[in-house]
C-alpha cells in the first residue's frame, strides 16, 4: 500500500532548488551552519529535526523572510537572492504556514483576492477558485465566511491560495498538526497529485509515520547542520528518529544507583482545570504521587497541557480544590507560587528568557526573582540585600559552570545552556526538596545538556522529588525512573522504567 | 547599501547617558532648520531660547517655578511608565488635585490654623490620586486601555474647574470675573527667598530622593521593574500584576495633584479657568528624557522648563509665536524615543544591493 501512494518517478527529475552552504547566526547562536539541500522537481521532501534544529531558520531563508549570513540559492541552476516573499512567489515558491494567515470577518474569495495581484474581479476568482479546488481535491466554497470555517478547510484556503500563483515549490510547515487524521488523509492525496504534476514539495513535519508514508527523500538537521539524508521508505519511524536526536551515546549515571522512594512530596489528586482561551488545554483529572528520591518524567508531544500543569503546580494558576495539589503534605491547590516555594519546592519553567529569567536584568536581580520569599535574609524591612545577592550569584555561576563575558551580565547576554545552566542553578542553589522542572535541556548544547541532567539526578538522589517534564524521549530515558504520558489534558499513570 | 539595526548583547551603559544628548543636539539642529524658514537668524533666536533666560536672576528662579511641577509630575509617571502603565492623563490629575486643594481657601477660608495648609497638601494629593483611580479600576476591572481613558478625563477636569470658576466658586467680589477668590496668606505655600518661588520645588527634590531610593533600593522598586519589563516573570516571581497597576497609577495620581494643588496654592494663589501650560504632557518628556530615573528627571525638568521661559523671551525679544515652545517640546520627544533605540541597538551598514535587484527580476 504505502509504495503505491509513494507514486511518480523522482529519481530522474530535475534539481529545481539549491541550496549551498547557507549560513545564518542569531547572536551567539549559529541556527544554520553551512547548509545543503537539493529538492528536485515532482518530489516530497521532508525535512526532519528537533526544536531548535534550524529547519525554520532555512525555511525562512528559502522563502525570503530571512537573508543568509552566507551561502547560495539556485534556481533551476541560475544563482538567486530572494529578498524577501515576493521575490519568493514571483519565483515560484508558495508558503503553506503554521499559523494561519486569513482574516476571520472576510469570506474565502476576498482572502484570496489580498494575496493575489490586483485586478482580477471576485466573480471570475471565484470561479478560478472553485475549478482550483476541485481539480486538487480541496472542495472550497469561495463565498463562506472564514469565521464559520473549521481549521481544516482554513488550511484548503492556504493551499489553494498558493495553488493559484502556479507555484513550482511549495513549502508546507508542520501542515497536519491541526488536521484530523481524516483531513490528513485527504491532503496526502492532494500533495501526491501535485508532485505527479511536478510540483515540488517540502514537508516539515513531527510527525514520522507520515514522512514515511508520502516522502520520496528526507533531509535531516540537528543543531543547525545537515546530518544526513535519506529515502524515508526504508527507514522505520524509529531509526528516523535516532538520526534527528544523533547517534551520541550517553553515559546514563542515572541507573548506577536505583531510586529509593520515600514519602509522597507531590501529590495530585484529580486535578481539572477548564482550557483558557482557544489555544489553551483542558487539564482533565490528573492524578500523580511522587516520592523523595525518585524522578518522574512526563512525555509528550508540544501543546498537550504541558504549560497549563506546570503553572497548575507551580502556583501560577490556582485551582478551587485545596487538595487538587499537595506539597510536602500541605494541600495549596488555592496558594500562590511563594507560598509553594516556602513549603521547599522549586520550578524551572519551559521558557528561561521572559518567564525564568528578566531578560533585561543582570544574574543577581534574576536571583531575588524567585528566591526573595525563600531566602529572607535577601530582603530587610522591604529593602534588597543587593550585596548578598551578588555574593550568591558568584555561588551559583562558579558552581553550575555558567561561562560569562563579564561578572554579572544581563540574563540576555547569555547563551541558552549558560542560561539554563543558571536558571538550573539558582534553584538547585536552594536544595529544594520537590524540584518541577519543564523542558529542562530544550535547546541546549550537549555539554550544558548533561550537567543539568547529571545535577537533577544528584538532587533526586539526595533524598528530593523531581518532576521532569519533556518532550525529548532520549532526556526522558536518560534521568527518569518512572514515566507517565500526557496527552490532550489527561495524565497517564506512571509505569516504572526498566533499564 | 542599507542600513541594519543589529542587537546588542546587553544594554549599553554609554548610549544611557548619550542617547538624551544626542537626542537635544537633534532637536537643535531641526529647531534651526526651523527658525531659518520661518525667517530668523538661528543663532540669534537660540540663544533668545536657551541662553537668554539664563542671563538674569530673576529668569532662573522663575524657571526653577516652572520646573518645580514638571519633576514633581514627572517622577510620578516615571514609576508608572516603568511598570508598563500609560498614565497620559497627569494634567487632569494636575486639575484635580488643584481643585481638592483649594476646597478650605475657597469654601472654608475662615478656616486659617496652621493646620490648613497641611489638609490642603492632603487633599491636594488624595484629588489627583482619586482621578487616576478610575483608569486604574478600568483598566483592572474591564482591560480598557489607559492611554484613552487617563486622557479622556484630561478634559473632564479641565471642564469641572471651568465650570466650577464661572459658577460655584466664582469669587463673589471679583466683579463677574471667572475667577475664585484670592487664597487667604495662610492658605499660600510659604516663599524661598523674595520672589516667586514656593517650597514646591522642595516637594519636588524630595519627591526625586524618595522615589529614586524606593525605585533602585526596595522590594517594590524591584516588583515594578519587573512587572514592566517581563509581566510573565512577574507572576513567576509572585508579584500582582493588578497592584502594580493600582500602585502606578496612585503614586503618579498623587504627585500631579501634589502638583497642582502647590501650582495653584503657591504660584497663582487663586483658582482661574486656566492653571497650567500643559505640565502634565510636558512632563511626560520629561519623564523620558529623563530615562525615567528621578536623578535623571531633575535635569530633564530644569531644560524642559528652560524652554517654557525661553518661548516667552523669544516672544519679547523676537516676536516669535509661543506655538513654537510646543514644536521644540515635540521635537524632543520625538527625537528621545527614536535615540532609545541606540541603546539595545547599533546601526550597522551592510552592502549587497546586486543580489536583491536580481532576484526581483527573475
Amino acid at each position: 500500500m504505502e509504495n503505491e501512494q509513494r507514486s511518480g518517478p523522482v529519481t530522474g527529475g530535475e534539481d529545481l532548488i539549491e541550496a549551498k552552504g547557507i549560513t545564518k547566526r542569531f547572536g551567539d547562536i549559529l541556527a544554520n551552519d553551512n547548509v545543503d539541500l537539493v529538492i528536485k522537481q515532482g518530489e516530497i521532501h521532508a525535512l526532519l529535526g528537533e526544536n531548535g534544529a534550524g529547519k525554520s531558520t532555512l525555511v525562512k531563508i528559502l522563502y525570503g523572510a530571512l537573508e543568509p549570513g552566507a551561502g547560495e540559492i539556485l534556481w533551476k541552476g541560475k544563482r538567486v537572492s530572494i529578498s524577501n516573499p515576493a521575490a519568493a512567489r514571483k519565483l515560484g515558491v508558495g508558503m503553506v504556514f503554521q499559523h494561519f494567515s486569513l482574516f476571520e470577518a472576510l469570506s474565502v474569495v476576498e482572502n484570496i483576492a489580498l494575496a493575489l495581484p490586483k485586478g482580477e474581479k471576485i466573480e471570475a476568482l471565484s470561479k478560478r477558485i472553485t475549478e482550483v479546488s476541485q481539480k486538487y481535491g480541496l472542495p472550497l466554497d469561495p463565498a463562506a465566511l472564514v469565521a464559520d470555517l473549521p481549521v481544516g478547510i482554513r488550511q484548503r484556503i492556504e493551499i489553494v491560495r498558493c495553488l493559484l500563483q502556479n507555484p513550482s515549490l511549495i513549502i508546507m510547515d508542520e501542515p497536519t498538526s491541526v488536521l484530523t487524521p481524516q483531513e490528513a488523509d485527504q491532503l496526502f492525496i492532494t500533495l501526491q497529485r501535485l508532485a505527479s504534476e511536478g510540483c515540488a514539495i517540502l514537508y516539515i513535519s513531527h510527525r514520522l509515520e507520515e514522512v514515511k508514508k508520502i516522502c520520496h527523500n528526507a533531509t535531516i538537521m540537528r543543531h543547525g547542520r545537515v546530518v544526513g539524508g535519506c529515502d524515508p521508505a526504508v527507514e522505520t519511524p524509529a531509526s528516523l528518529a535516532r538520526m534527528m536526536v544523533g547517534g551520541d551515546v550517553h553515559d546514563i549515571t542515572a541507573g548506577a544507583t536505583e531510586a529509593q522512594p520515600g514519602d509522597v512530596m507531590l501529590k495530585l489528586r484529580n486535578l481539572s482545570i477548564p482550557s483558557d482561551g482557544a489555544f489553551g488545554i483542558e487539564l482533565k483529572n490528573v492524578n500523580m504521587d511522587l516520592r523523595g528520591g525518585e524522578i518522574v518524567a512526563i512525555a509528550g508531544i508540544a501543546a498537550n497541557g504541558q504549560s497549563e500543569l506546570f503553572d497548575a503546580i507551580s502556583g501560577e494558576t490556582q485551582v478551587k480544590d485545596a487538595y487538587a495539589v499537595e506539597i510536602c503534605g500541605v494541600p495549596v491547590g488555592k496558594r500562590k507560587i511563594n507560598d509553594r516555594r516556602l513549603l521547599g519546592s522549586a520550578f524551572v519553567p519551559e521558557e528561561r528568557l521572559g518567564h525564568g529569567a528578566v531578560p533585561g536584568f543582570v544574574l543577581s536581580d534574576n536571583i531575588l526573582l524567585t528566591r526573595y520569599k525563600s531566602d529572607p535574609e535577601l530582603i530587610k524591612h522591604g529593602m534588597l540585600n543587593q550585596k548578598l545577592a551578588g555574593e550568591m550569584e558568584k555561588r551559583i555561576t562558579v558552581s553550575y559552570d555558567v561561562r560569562m563575558s563579564h561578572d554579572n551580565p544581563e540574563a540576555r547576554s547569555l547563551s541558552g545552556g549558560n542560561l539554563q545552566k543558571f536558571v538550573v542553578g539558582r534553584e538547585l542553589d536552594r536544595v529544594p526538596k520537590v524540584l518541577v522542572i519543564n523542558q529542562p535541556t530544550w535547546g541546549v548544547d550537549a555539554g550544558a545538556a548533561a550537567l543539568i541532567r547529571q545535577a537533577i539526578i544528584d538532587l533526586a538522589r539526595g533524598g528530593s522529588a523531581v518532576l521532569v517534564i519533556s518532550q525529548d524521549l532520549d532526556e526522558i530515558y536518560e534521568v527518569a525512573d518512572r514515566i507517565a504520558v500526557i496527552s490532550r489534558g489527561e495524565l497517564s499513570p506512571a509505569e516504572l522504567l526498566l533499564r | 547599501m542599507r542600513i541594519e539595526l543589529e542587537k546588542r548583547a546587553e544594554h549599553s551603559q554609554l548610549m544611557t547617558v548619550v542617547s538624551p544628548l544626542i537626542a537635544i543636539g537633534l532637536t537643535l539642529v531641526c529647531g534651526s532648520i526651523l527658525f531659518i524658514s520661518m525667517g530668523y537668524n538661528p543663532v540669534e533666536a537660540l540663544y533668545a531660547y536657551f541662553i537668554e533666560p539664563l542671563t538674569t536672576s530673576w529668569s532662573i528662579e522663575e524657571l526653577l517655578v516652572k520646573a518645580g511641577p514638571l519633576v514633581l509630575i514627572a517622577v510620578g509617571l516615571s514609576v508608572c511608565f516603568l511598570s508598563n502603565s500609560w498614565n497620559i492623563g497627569a494634567e487632569g490629575q494636575f486639575t484635580m488635585g488643584a481643585l481638592a486643594g483649594s476646597i478650605i481657601p475657597v469654601l472654608f477660608y475662615d478656616f486659617t490654623s496652621p493646620l490648613a495648609l497641611p489638609l490642603m497638601v492632603l487633599m491636594g494629593i488624595l484629588g489627583g490620586m482619586a482621578w487616576a483611580s478610575i483608569p486604574a479600576f478600568l483598566k483592572v476591572r474591564f482591560g480598557t486601555n489607559e492611554i484613552l481613558t487617563s486622557l479622556m478625563l484630561v478634559y473632564i477636569a479641565q471642564y469641572i474647574l471651568d465650570f466650577l470658576v464661572r459658577g460655584p466658586w466664582r469669587d463673589p467680589e471679583g466683579f463677574n470675573f471667572p475667577e475664585s477668590r484670592i487664597f487667604d496668606a495662610a492658605h499660600v505655600l510659604p516663599k524661598i527667598g523674595e520672589g516667586r518661588l514656593h517650597i514646591g520645588m522642595i516637594f519636588a527634590v524630595v519627591a526625586v530622593l524618595v522615589v529614586w531610593w524606593m525605585l533602585s533600593r526596595t522590594l517594590k522598586g524591584f516588583e515594578i521593574k519587573v512587572m514592566g519589563e517581563t509581566p510573565r516573570a512577574g507572576r513567576f516571581a509572585g508579584f500582582s500584576g493588578n497592584g502594580v497597576v493600582w500602585f502606578g497609577f496612585l503614586v503618579s495620581g498623587g504627585l500631579a495633584g501634589l502638583a497642582g494643588m502647590a501650582e495653584v496654592s503657591g504660584s497663582i494663589e487663586q483658582l482661574t479657568p486656566v492653571i497650567s501650560p500643559g505640565y502634565g504632557f510636558t512632563a511626560i518628556i520629561v519623564a523620558f528624557l529623563g530615562r525615567l530615573n528621578p536623578i535623571g528627571i531633575l535635569f530633564a525638568g530644569l531644560l524642559l522648563g528652560l524652554s517654557y521661559i525661553g518661548g516667552e523671551s523669544a516672544q519679547v525679544s523676537l516676536g516669535l509665536t509661543d506655538k513654537v515652545t510646543r514644536v521644540f517640546q515635540g521635537m524632543l520627544l520625538f527625537f528621545v524615543l527614536a535615540c532609545d533605540t541606540l541603546i539595545l541597538y547599533k546601526f550597522k551598514i551592510v552592502s549587497n544591493a546586486k543580489g536583491v535587484k536580481e532576484a526581483a527580476n527573475v
